[in-house]
């Protein structure tokens, strides 16, 4: 019997986690003391939730939870009378991204792709686990949280009483664990085991190679997810956070950017981002997304009130920081039945303050967790309005007290007086003495206050006379008693009530204006437009130019082109549109915008090598709009580019044909409706021939790297069979579709036709296998690019049905360029092929105009034809020829207008324009060039601003940006750009 | 005899390195002509149908009044182009074959200070790239060794030669320091984080590489005291090696981008009175006027490149060589890029005069400015009476890649062979797919 009521109280301790009992499994050495925690805070004004607050209010807790909370409640009889007069209660705050509890994993060496180092190609983790070593959706926080009083602490000092915990390692992270700052059993401080799943774009600890890219772990998450599918296992993804954005509070410093030298070299986004970055909690307020705040990411917990008083000068509003504290994670994390706001049945998760909670002088006193006190900082101090009774030899004098702070009081008597006051703890200390004469303010302030006390220190000091009253008493909070000496040394005895509460000002009362800070532009980068810039489009007449149509009309002397509604609208001799904007086009070029079938700008990854297949990585996965690149080479007359994966591997990833739309986002970057296409690579890179300590990943010959080819289509083949068995079965009882593999489903495509190769490729042996593999297995190698041996395989190039991209006058960098003749182009456009150059680089992306031009140099290819190489042929090429590519009625409103012949070296392009929206025009560029400098010009002053106020400030950090090419030539590019393969990727 | 070589090289057109036929041509002796030219001299002047009448090598005349004797050794140059050779003035040129393949780099040697290094020793004759310049009217070029620091001496070597002896057109003209970068830069020297994060380095690459700078200082010092001396108990080869700074004989080469490296070298001009080069120079534009004051000059490696930070004017690179040109600084053009290897040189130039050089300034900076920085001013670099006949033809604008096509070239007068390996390549395919029958 006894055991079985035993029983019924375990079960109702786990399921309420009550943590002031001793455990009952856990035998007593001891005597019991059964205790309840039974608690009545009384008198306070207790803040329910964001909007709700009630004065002179009750709180009663007991084991652990909140009984009740409401004005006019009884005190129960068996519960603790606290009396919190003058008091402020909170709900305490919740941490949705922490990893308190958690033991941070180390990585030990390795990780990623690089071409200099051997390759770790499986997993390292030994036992039963999947093949990936950053797939670690197998960890349970909750199994591995061990309760940390050492680090409970700082986060409960900052008012935190519960977390979301978890293990902050690898791309797939497993399940988080809610838990409260207790500092008591694991089994109690948990409320929520398997509270969410967390991913990330990290591979943490990870050493295998892959994935090596933003874009290879995006992949590896959704393959991951498709075989989790496959494997009926539910991924813990159902109660992840959706939508709701969680917001740290870390602000980057200052730099030390008095020195010009040091300062140009800080970027003017970074910059602009250190001076916006703490208004960003108040821009997500603004727009109304919902969002929690956390400690994660500071230097140290210490920093986060400073950093969200700094949030709230933003215009960050208070009861927005409750709600993104308390109700906002604790919805999210589906536990606001159990924290997150101050409610009968909840657990007892509250703070104490002195004062309101946002007040610069409050403290908060006590953080109760599950019923449980933890003293933050019990001052006994309580801000408001005493009454003050002494009893002096000549009768009774009364004053008033008004205390601001443990050091800062104003007493008052007929006058106010001049008061020095302190308090420590339970010890009172007033000095009081009528203001001399000249010290009085020439006219009082409202109410008669005036600033003073020991806050403006030594000033009441030395104007206090020798004679002031001295009085000293010990507080028991709401009641002080006390003795003292009198101005003429009379000892006397005194008492001080308190009577009122100091104020909570609502949130606009004494608010500062948020600081000034400069304009969003977009994209954020210099050259940005600012939201009234953004350029639009327009009906634009370009009248009396040389018309360069790419059609069977040729060059047009003296013609017109009109361009509206995005559209080519007509080309030829006086045209008019009243509503169009004329540009006066005499003496000047009108051509088709450049199409560059070869690049790698506007992404944050390239190369996925971790692998030598990697097909299911897509670039469009990870576009990246504020590349300052797309800007330039709109300055060199470029409207679309082809951005490949790199060359580390045989079978790249999926590639993104984008315009250079400057200012818009990653999806409207993208060229609508063209066909998908992948980056195939044969040769040195996919064989990691400049590896200097060796390669171990296969292939590291040109004949592996052919049977690499054959093997991951006859696996595609294999794989569309099986598919294909499947959905032909009518009847699909009891059988199990085949697994997903997104690996094989782009390899499906190209054999489909529903994707194309373009393919990296050099000598010609590889080119003749490469098209030999796909002669055999189905499919044709839509594009050779590079091909610097493709004048030796012209004619079977022309076969195969292959087009062709190329550098003009590339050579010499390598082994397999040795043979690389700058009449490349011109033989295989004069056996027949369509011809491209390309400049995979984002350099010379923006002189392609001179690199057509050497094709008239090198090979005499007439003027027309070298310039269809870099606008109607890889038009053709990417099969949006029907789009973009020439002037034809119907087709995109890409164009540019050229300051002279486009092939000349004197050529500059005015204005580049694309679907009729002017994106480059050479006069706006020095407007936006001054407004850089002029922006350079205020944020230096303001971090010098800072530094010379006192601020601290880290020394200037040249604002270096990583560029990706193909990873096989010797480009320089200047100072502050590295190459992506300098370093380590991770 | 000329017809006979013909044959030859015909014969030869089947090997695929067929560049084994090119021979260097015999020393100029007699009288030759080009006339009826458009002549750009090099020093800014152009010459509407000159005539250029070159003995035993040197211009003896340059002018259009000249009488050609019948039966002479003449090129028609009419509706033609005509300019000095020109001039790259920074290259690793046959120090490196292939840049990635290590066993073919002589290109940069172990160790801070190696001013005694020659790079004229490790110049490749043989290269099959230096064909491949001359094509493209390349006739000379400054042989500069890389390294960490004081990398060694360079030779200007003419490009028509069967050794580095012949080549030789003068001998350990200057030598090179790489100035330290004197900011942190992540992951490399100075430490530091990745990507331009808050990390701290873990020493102050400025104050290091300042007193790297002092060290340099100091052996310049030690140099000087040791020249004092008329006789030495022990020979110090790298002294022995600086020599020529002292007198100016030789130029400092002080290889650097930013205002701080241009700056800390300006510091040396002052100490020890050189003279002094800055190869790179993309922010010279920032010092004009104190490089001017110093009478300091500057190679820019590489006009067709990004601009410095996300900030700077998108043209920048291509602007500078004007802004140097406005403040009087002595400047010249180079190409550095190593996938093209220094052919694009005279497009560099015409890029600098798309964006404020005039065409003659942009020719200077390719030609006499190279020359006089190199010290060769003297013997080249212009068309002018007494020079090295070093000339170039071209059907058009040597600086427009539409018609920059260099028809004949003279070194020393010599007319050379402009035959080169992609020229011989594209005749070999030509012959494949029988384009000449179809009409190309």
């Amino acid at each position: 019997m006894r055991k079985n009521r035993l029983w019924l109280v375990v079960a109702i301790t786990i399921a309420y986690s009550l943590p002031l009992a001793a455990q009952p499994t856990f035998p007593e050495n001891g005597v019991a003391s059964p205790r309840h925690g039974h608690y009545a805070f009384t008198n306070a004004t207790i803040v329910k939730d964001a909007s709700t607050t009630i004065t002179n209010a009750t709180l009663i807790v007991k084991d652990g939870k909140i009984l009740a909370v409401g004005a006019n409640l009884k005190t129960p009889a068996g519960a603790v009378e606290i009396d919190c007069k003058g008091k402020f209660i909170y709900p305490s705050f919740i941490d949705i991204y922490s990893d308190y509890g958690i033991a941070t994993p180390q990585r030990t060496g390795g990780g990623g792709f690089n071409f200099a180092q051997p390759a770790q190609l499986e997993t390292a983790t030994k036992g039963a686990y999947g093949w990936n070593q950053a797939i670690k959706s197998d960890v349970d926080a909750y199994k591995s949280f061990v309760v940390d009083d050492a680090k409970a602490k700082p986060l409960r000092d900052a008012g935190f009483g519960t977390v979301l915990s978890h293990v902050k390692d690898g791309i797939a992270r497993g399940t988080g664990v809610v838990a409260t700052l207790a500092n008591d059993k694991e089994n109690f401080a948990i409320i929520k085991e398997k509270a969410s799943a967390h991913y990330s774009f990290s591979k943490g600890t990870s050493t295998q190679s892959y994935p090596s890219s933003m874009m290879g772990m995006i992949a590896l998450l959704r393959q991951t997810y498709l075989d989790a599918q496959w494997y009926k296992t539910k991924p813990a993804a159902d109660k992840a956070t959706n939508a709701t954005f969680i917001v740290p509070l870390n602000f980057p410093q200052a730099q030390d950017v008095e020195d010009p030298n040091d300062a140009k070299f800080v970027a003017l986004d970074d910059m602009k981002h250190w001076e916006m970055a703490p208004s960003n909690a108040a821009a997500f307020e603004k727009a109304g997304i919902p969002f929690c705040l956390t400690t994660a990411d500071l230097r140290s917990v210490n920093q986060f009130w400073t950093n969200l008083r700094k949030a709230m000068e933003y215009g960050l509003s208070e009861s927005k920081v409750m709600e993104a504290l308390t109700k906002t994670p604790a919805m999210a994390l589906g536990i606001y039945d159990k924290v997150g706001s101050l409610e009968a049945g909840k657990l007892a998760n509250f703070l104490i303050t002195n004062g309101p909670l946002f007040d610069s002088k409050t403290a908060i006193q006590f953080n109760y967790v599950q019923g449980n006190k933890y003293v933050v900082k019990d001052d006994n101090f309580i801000a408001g309005t005493y009454e003050i009774n002494i009893n002096t030899p000549t009768g009774d004098e009364k004053y008033t007290l008004d205390v601001k702070s443990p050091s800062s009081a104003t007493m008052f008597g007929k006058d106010t007086l001049n008061t020095k006051f302190s308090q420590d703890g339970k010890i009172v200390k007033l000095n009081y003495a009528p203001m001399a004469r000249r010290q009085r303010p020439a006219a009082m302030p409202e109410g008669g206050q005036r600033p003073g006390g020991f806050g403006r220190t030594g000033v009441a000091d030395a104007t206090l006379p020798a004679n002031a009253p001295r009085l000293s008493g010990i507080s028991s909070g709401t009641e002080w008693n006390g003795t003292g000496i009198d101005s003429l040394g009379n000892p006397l005895t005194w008492t001080a009530i308190f009577v009122k509460a100091a104020e909570a000002k609502p949130d606009t009362a004494k608010k500062k204006d948020a600081p000034v800070i400069g304009k969003v532009v977009y994209p954020f980068e210099p050259f940005g437009w600012e939201e009234s810039q953004q350029p639009k489009q327009e009906t634009i007449l370009i009248k009396n130019a040389t018309v360069w149509t790419n059609e069977k009309e040729g060059v047009l002397q003296n013609s017109d082109v009109l361009i509206k509604n995005g559209k080519i609208a007509a080309v030829g001799k006086n045209l008019s549109d009243a509503s169009a904007k004329t540009i006066d086009g005499t003496g000047k070029h009108v051509t088709a915008g450049i199409i560059d079938e070869h690049s790698h700008i506007a992404a944050a990854s390239i190369n996925e090598g971790g692998q030598s297949v990697t097909s299911e990585v897509r670039i469009a996965d990870n576009l990246n709009p504020d590349d300052i690149n797309i800007y330039r080479q709109l300055s060199g007359g470029v409207t679309t580019s082809h951005i490949l994966h790199g060359s580390a591997n045989v079978i790249g990833g999926q590639t993104q044909l984008i315009k250079l739309r400057w200012g818009a986002n990653a999806e409207d970057l993208k060229f609508k409706g063209a066909d998908g296409f992948i980056k195939f690579a044969l040769g040195e890179n996919v064989k990691r021939s400049s590896a200097p300590l060796g390669n171990n990943r296969y292939p590291d010959t040109r004949m592996g790297v052919e049977q690499v080819l054959v093997d991951a289509f006859t696996r595609a083949k294999d794989y569309q069979k099986e598919w294909k068995k499947y959905n032909d079965t009518k009847d699909k009882k009891g059988i199990n579709a085949p697994r997903r593999d997104l690996e094989l489903d782009a390899l499906v495509e190209i054999l489909e036709k529903k994707r194309f190769i373009t393919c990296h490729s050099y000598v010609q042996s590889e080119i003749n296998a490469a098209m030999e593999v796909a002669n055999k297995m189905g499919y044709t190698v839509n594009t050779f690019t590079h091909i610097l041996e493709g004048y030796k395989v012209a004619d079977k190039m022309l076969k195969h049905g292959s087009y062709v991209s190329t550098f003009s006058d590339w050579w010499a960098y390598k082994m397999e360029v040795e043979d690389a003749i700058p009449y490349n182009a011109a033989i295989m456009q004069k056996v027949g092929l369509v011809v491209a150059i390309n400049s995979d680089d984002a350099e010379m992306a923006r002189r392609l105009n001179q690199e057509a031009a050497k094709i008239v140099k090198y090979g005499g290819v007439t003027e027309e034809e070298a310039w269809k190489m870099v606008t109607l042929n890889p038009a053709k090429m990417l099969h949006v020829d029907d789009k973009v590519g020439s002037l034809k009625v119907g087709k995109d409103g890409d164009v540019v207008l050229w300051s002279d012949n486009p092939l000349a070296i004197y050529a500059k392009p005015l204005y580049t324009i694309i679907e009729g929206t002017i994106y480059f025009d050479r006069q706006k560029d020095e407007q936006l060039q001054k407004q850089v400098d002029e922006e350079r010009l205020r944020l230096v002053r303001k971090m010098n601003g800072e530094k010379r106020s006192g601020m601290p400030t880290i020394p200037a950090q040249p604002s270096y940006q990583i560029m990706h090419s193909c990873s096989d030539h010797a480009h320089s590019h200047g100072l502050l750009v590295i190459d992506a393969d300098e370093i380590n990727n991770d | 005899m000329k017809k006979i070589f013909l044959i030859i090289s015909m014969s030869f057109l089947l090997a695929v390195n067929a560049q084994e036929t090119v021979l260097p041509t015999k020393p100029h002796i007699g009288v030759s002509y080009i006339k009826n030219a458009t002549i750009h001299l090099g020093n800014g002047k152009v010459l509407e149908n000159g005539t250029i009448k070159i003995k035993d090598g040197k211009i003896e005349e340059v002018g259009t009044n000249i009488v050609v004797p019948a039966g002479a050794d003449v090129t028609d140059a009419t509706g033609k182009q005509v300019y000095p050779g020109l001039i790259l003035a920074t290259s690793s040129l046959g120090l490196g074959e292939v840049n990635a393949v290590r066993a073919t780099q002589d290109v940069r040697e172990i160790g801070d200070m190696n001013p005694n290094v020659r790079a004229l020793v490790a110049y490749n004759t043989d290269s099959k790239v230096i064909n491949t310049l001359r094509s493209n009217g390349i006739l000379l070029a400054n042989i500069v060794p890389q390294g960490s620091f004081v990398a060694g001496s360079s030779s200007v070597v003419q490009l028509d030669a069967w050794n580095w002896e012949d080549a030789a057109y003068k001998t350990d003209e200057g030598i090179h320091v790489y100035l330290p970068l004197l900011m942190a830069r992540p992951g490399g020297r100075g430490g530091g984080g990745r990507g331009g994060g808050p990390q701290q380095p873990p020493t102050d690459p400025v104050k290091e590489g300042l007193a790297k700078l002092e060290d340099l200082k100091s052996f310049f010092k030690e140099a000087k005291a040791y020249f004092n001396e008329s006789t030495h108990e022990e020979t110090n080869l790298k002294f022995e090696a600086v020599k020529g700074l002292f007198n100016k004989s030789q130029k400092l080469y002080m290889h650097g981008n930013t205002v701080k490296q241009i700056l800390a070298a300006l510091d040396f001009v002052k100490e020890f009175g050189l003279d002094m080069v800055i190869v790179g120079g993309s922010e010279s534009y920032q010092v004009a006027d104190l490089l001017k004051q110093h009478n300091v000059s500057v190679i820019l490696s590489q006009p067709h490149s990004l601009p410095t930070t996300t900030d700077n004017d998108v043209d920048q690179p291509y602007k500078t060589a004007a802004a140097l040109q406005k403040a009087g600084v002595l400047f010249a053009i180079s190409d550095e890029d190593g996938q093209t290897r220094g052919r694009n040189l005279p497009f560099n130039a015409g890029t600098a005069a798309a964006y404020g050089l005039t065409k003659e300034e942009a020719l200077a900076a390719i030609t006499l400015n190279a020359a006089k920085i190199m010290g060769v001013a003297d013997k080249t670099g212009s068309i002018e009476v007494g020079k090295d006949a070093n000339i170039i033809v071209s059907d058009g604008d040597i600086l427009d890649m539409r018609t920059s096509n260099v028809t004949d070239a003279f070194i020393q007068g010599r007319k050379i062979d402009l035959t080169d390996k992609h020229k011989l390549l594209n005749d070999r395919y030509n012959q494949k797919y029988d384009l000449k029958k179809k009409g190309f």
